[in-house]
């Protein structure tokens, strides 16, 4: 039996026992259906092709490099699924290749970590959640579904150093939702029901209230104020649908955070390591994706996957670890018929099918080791616990340069 | 799970006591505790009754798999959250510095366990519904929202 390090979602569980055999997992403990899964691997492995037909590895990586080195406008998209040494070899290809660089938090969680990385919210560890965090609100995000072990181990029902009653009488827990979600149920007595969209409306009624004024909004608001008013610890843990509720003035969330002093605001990501390379690109060029390395680094909107393949302006795609034909709208990935795609994944996946190159890669936390950022930012080391002869992600990035 | 009610309808009601239960109500009562089971009444074998038999029958095949304390864990449902492992007050007790902080099981005392993403149940005489004083407890059923954890 070996330890390892879950790499379904952002919270990277690192009490995962695993039992091999012959080289293969025969059980896994402790993790959640989803990381089971994952930790198990895929059922349909993918092959090196090029155009479709069966080659060997080097050939893909040589042809993936000269499709790259012949477009004009080409763009590296994923990097959710890549370990950190990954990323950090990958945006040095983005900068030899003078290429686009953006990653799935550009239509994910990029506004509020960008913010965090600038220092504009208060956040805090898991550890610290799980260990003084009296308030927890659920705003927009569906922890129990997306990262399923969230609240038991982190946040609602283990008991902490300072919250021994633990979810029994030293938590509360409030879900801000459109729908009465799994996290919802859960939260029964403290459910906010709010139309769609209607987060912005909520944020202004709630600095209301918390101002000692009577807010034009339903009543329950001036309750929900009353309990983030009495925490000692509070989080806000902010899903996808508060992210792009307010994506057009982000800086309304800052404006709540600086009225509640005890609250922290925690970005639920989704992909293992977007956070990773949110920080390593930000490091790198002081903004967390959407960039165009042109002798330096330039940040513009249309650099993000979505804009580029709606406005038709790159000529090739390199896609590692993300599936952008099944996650986004079909009229805009319908662009990806007309230009060469690069797929560097485990599995096949939508894209890899429609892809003129493909590049099968090891599973990164279970075939191959490196690290990765957890959602709250600390750097959680992957052991790979099965040895296996297909290339690590930062491998096929070292592979391309090599061929440039 | 069927009702008390659901299962008397389809019985003999006869009160014949043949059963060694004074009513059918009651015998329906000890059906859905499974303290009886269908055999022990002889009317409802007679070949008239085949019907109403095999509707019990498939009424009562859910509970078959439960534990003594009655616990079914659905592993259809069942998302592997571990929200009962962390939320059960036994497990907690049996082990403070593992199940009890959210963490994996650290000993064999815990009843639930997560294995291939599905929670497992075990050491079900620790249950707070086993035994002489057993407690009503519903700790690992509300924190699951699946309603994957019943007892029947």
């Amino acid at each position: 039996m070996v330890t390892c390090t879950c790499t379904g979602c952002a919270l990277l569980c690192e009490d995962i026992d695993v039992i091999i055999e012959n080289n293969r997992v025969k059980e896994v403990k402790n993790a959640c259906r989803r990381g089971a899964a994952r930790i198990r691997g895929c059922v349909n492995r993918l092959e090196p092709s090029v155009n479709k037909k069966q080659a060997d590895i080097d050939t893909s990586i040589k042809k993936a490099a000269e499709i790259l080195k012949n477009a004009r406008s080409p763009m590296l998209f994923g990097w959710g699924n890549s370990t950190c040494e990954a990323q950090v070899k990958g945006i040095e290809l983005a900068k030899r290749l003078n290429a686009i660089i953006d990653d799935n938090s550009s239509f994910c969680q990029g506004l509020l970590i960008e913010r965090i990385l600038k220092k504009k919210f208060r956040t805090c560890s898991l550890e610290d959640i799980r260990n003084r965090a009296d308030v927890l609100i659920y705003w927009g995000s569906d922890a129990q579904d997306s990262q399923p072990r969230h609240l038991s181990r982190f946040s609602y029902f283990p008991r902490g150093e300072h919250r021994q009653h633990g979810y029994e009488e030293d938590r509360t827990a409030a879900v801000i939702d459109v729908r009465e979600s799994s996290t919802a149920k859960i939260c029964k007595g403290h459910f906010y029901r709010i139309p769609t969209g209607g987060d912005r409306e909520l944020i202004l009624a709630l600095m209301d209230a918390l101002s000692g004024k009577v807010p034009k909004y339903d009543k329950r608001v001036l309750e929900l104020a009353g309990i983030m008013k009495k925490a000692e610890c509070g989080a806000i843990f902010a899903g996808i649908g508060l992210t792009y509720s307010i994506k057009d003035d982000p800086d309304i969330l800052v404006a709540l955070a600086d009225k509640l002093p005890n609250f922290n605001i925690m970005p639920m990501v989704g992909h293992y390591n977007m956070r990773g390379f949110n920080e390593n690109l930000f490091k790198e060029t002081g903004f967390v994706n959407r960039i165009r390395f042109e002798g330096r680094p330039v940040h513009n909107d249309g650099y993000a996957v979505v804009e580029a393949l709606r406005q038709k302006s790159i000529d090739a795609l390199l896609v590692i670890g993300s599936d952008p034909l099944s996650s986004l709208p079909g009229s805009i990935v319908s662009h990806l018929a007309d230009i060469p795609v690069i797929c560097i994944d485990p599995c096949v996946t939508l894209t890899s099918r429609i892809a003129a190159v493909t590049i099968p890669c090891a599973v990164s936390g279970v075939e191959s080791g490196g690290s990765a950022v957890r959602m709250d930012g600390r750097v959680v080391e992957l052991p790979g616990i099965i040895e296996n002869n297909h290339l690590s992600d930062q491998e096929i990035m070292t592979g391309l340069m090599e061929a440039l | 799970m069927p009702t008390v009610m659901e299962l008397y309808q389809l019985l003999p009601k006869t009160n014949c006591k043949k059963c060694g239960e004074s009513t059918c109500m009651a015998f329906a009562v000890a059906l859905l505790s499974r303290k009886k089971n269908i055999q022990e009444c002889p009317p409802v074998l007679e070949g008239k009754f085949k019907e109403q038999k095999d509707k019990l029958e498939s009424l009562l095949l859910p509970a078959a798999g439960a534990e003594e304390t009655g616990l079914i864990v659905h592993p259809e449902l069942c998302t592997g959250c571990g929200n009962c492992v962390v939320a059960c007050p036994v497990d907690v007790a049996n082990d403070p510095k593992g199940a009890g902080i959210g963490g994996a099981p650290t000993n064999d005392k815990v009843i639930f366990r997560v294995l291939d993403g599905k929670v497992v149940a075990s050491n079900i005489k620790e249950c707070r519904r086993f035994g002489m004083n057993r407690v009503l407890c519903y700790a690992c059923i509300d924190p699951c929202p699946t309603g994957a954890i019943e007892f029947v």
